[in-house]
């Protein structure tokens, strides 16, 4: 086969040609139609032809829904509950992993991280066959700290309807979150925490620091960017819940809508209500709230500098 | 400094129970897919795996094309795989070893969409994907999931570092053409960062779910996720069936990470610890 002669000036062009043509196509194009999309009103089963013009009415509909307001706090709810244990976890289980375990380290730190690359479809099923009230496994296990003297006091006095009571819904699926990804933060500090000078942690101790006075005193403060990081990942992330959800609530929102995320919101609005104008300027409030909670995140954790 | 000879047995056993609820819900997922749906929910709760795992099957078949919903996850993961390895191959070696006008400005638009929510692209994707007629066609998952920014920046990372720029000037000095020595040079010293974007596009494609969910609308195009999906319903879920479909779902994912497993943590946390 005879290939092109290709001189080195024009060789990159070449070879991002294929990665650009698709990039500007299915990711900018997208991007900038749906923000197009926002200011218009379309019915999609009368073809492209009668979208019109609308201004801001997509938004100011978005913004006196009731709904929206609720999936919004829904979804705040949501990355708070699940976002916050995750970190407050994964930090002394990263430190417990990094002193404690070395042979095995790679095995233990599997099996952590194992939730987060399997199926969230399958495991959200598996998970609302756990939550189910008769028999679901966690109210089996409820069921048996109910007969303990102390504990029994503690836990509700009926079986719980996980996934059909409103006030049970996102406690369900903020324990699935945070089941799902506080292995991916072990692995994030774990990798930082290695980053830390071992001499750092023998000075402490000659000057007869305990391992608490160590996690405290070193290691939390060395891992101060990496928890910046972690926490932005987790409030990004957690603001873009959409399938947990999704599967918990049979892709409905749950009953009261309580267990409806802004992303399950807008993919009802778009696709079971076939408004794609008030969809669209929805994902870009949303997007706002983001960048918004990012740049805030990114205010308080960042070392103050002068 | 009591606490001091306390901490390893206390740490172990953290660490352990962690892990047993970690690994419990994989457990159950192969027990349940062994139960009948009966089984499954009585008192007490199946602890050990059953017998009726081809009864699952046998229901799960008849309630949907599973073998084929199977194949078009297979399909679309191993399609999108080989698109995302070449074009992201080529996009990060001109990115690393390169200088052309506006590479900075570009490469930062680049990682700047991989920041961005999937949300924003669910419904233009839907209405381009209508526009092109690519509704029910496994290339609407494939092409677009080609363009990866994340396999650009892994790419240029690793090229960055692992293709010495004297050895491509060599080879351009001996007369091997641009192309050639993307080919004969670049190419297999990329093997293992090639091997790592490879199983993380894999990956990826088979547990995509917000992608099939709007593009593909008939359940003879469904890939696993969606079908699975399909078979919850509000009042009669045929739990073992489901469980079986799950189970083989996610099987593969678990033997490729146990595999893998230091490869893919290290790739996935990329970003996060350079």
């Amino acid at each position: 086969m005879k290939l092109p002669r290709l001189s080195p000036r024009q060789t990159p062009y070449v070879l991002l040609l294929p990665f650009v043509a698709l990039f500007v196509v299915f990711g900018l194009f997208p991007l900038a139609f749906s923000l197009f999309l926002a200011f218009q009103t379309w019915e999609p089963t009368s073809g492209l032809g009668a979208m019109s013009f609308v201004g801001a009415d997509n938004f100011l509909f978005a913004l006196q829904d009731e709904w929206f307001w609720k999936s919004l706090k829904n979804t705040g709810w949501l990355a708070l509950v699940s976002g916050v244990p995750q970190h407050l976890v994964a930090l002394p289980l990263a430190a417990f992993i990094h002193a404690s375990f070395k042979r095995l380290r790679n095995g233990v730190v599997g099996a952590y991280f194992m939730p987060y690359i399997t199926s969230t479809v399958a495991i959200a099923i598996l998970f609302s066959s756990l939550f189910s009230t008769d028999y679901g496994l966690i109210n089996v296990g409820l069921q048996l700290i109910r007969e303990l003297p102390l504990l029994g006091a503690l836990v509700p006095a009926q079986p719980v309807d996980w996934l059909n009571d409103p006030d049970y819904i996102k406690p369900a699926i903020a324990t699935l979150v945070f089941w799902r990804y506080v292995g991916f933060n072990v692995v994030l500090y774990l990798a930082a925490m290695q980053t830390i000078p071992r001499d750092l942690y023998e000075a402490a101790r000659m000057d007869g620091a305990g391992r608490l006075q160590q996690f405290f005193y070193i290691t939390l403060p060395s891992l101060k960017p990496m928890i910046y990081f972690g926490v932005t990942l987790s409030v990004v992330g957690g603001l873009q819940l959409f399938e947990e959800a999704f599967i918990l609530t049979q892709g409905r929102g749950g009953s009261d809508q309580a267990g409806m995320t802004t992303a399950v919101y807008l993919y009802r609005m778009a696709f079971d209500f076939n408004d794609f104008g008030a969809a669209s300027a929805m994902s870009w409030l949303l997007f706002i709230v983001v960048g918004l909670l990012t740049w805030l995140t990114n205010r308080a954790f960042r070392p103050s500098k002068a | 400094m009591r606490t001091d000879r306390l901490a390893p047995w206390a740490a172990y056993c953290i660490v352990g129970i962690g892990m047993l609820i970690m690994l419990a819900p994989f457990y159950f997922m192969f027990v349940f897919a062994t139960h009948s749906r009966t089984e499954i929910f009585s008192l007490p709760p199946p602890m050990w795996f059953g017998n009726d795992f081809l009864n699952n099957l046998a229901i799960l078949t008849k309630k949907i094309p599973f073998w084929r919903n199977l194949g078009w996850s297979l399909y679309v993961a191993l399609a999108s795989t080989a698109l995302t390895l070449l074009f992201c191959a080529m996009g990060g070696y001109a990115f690393a070893l390169f200088e052309f006008r506006h590479k900075k400005i570009f490469f930062g638009l680049v990682m700047g969409t991989m920041l961005l929510p999937s949300f924003m692209n669910m419904i233009p994707t839907f209405m381009i994907m209508d526009l092109l007629g690519w509704i029910d066609e496994p290339r609407a998952l494939y092409i677009p999931g080609a363009a990866s920014a994340f396999g650009i920046f892994l790419m240029r990372q690793f090229c960055a570092s692992a293709i010495p720029r004297e050895l491509v000037e060599a080879a351009r000095m001996d007369g091997c053409s641009e192309l050639g020595i993307f080919a004969r040079i670049v190419l297999p010293l990329l093997k293992p960062a090639l091997g790592t974007l490879g199983l993380i596009t894999f990956i990826a494609s088979w547990n995509n779910f917000i992608g099939p969910l709007v593009v593909m609308r008939s359940p003879d195009m469904y890939t696993l996720p969606l079908a699975l999906r399909s078979l919850q319903s509000p009042v009669d879920t045929e739990w073992g069936a489901l469980m079986a479909g799950s189970a083989i779902a996610t099987l593969p994912l678990i033997v490729l990470f146990v595999l893998s497993s230091r490869q893919l943590i290290s790739g996935l946390t990329t970003g996060a610890v350079k």
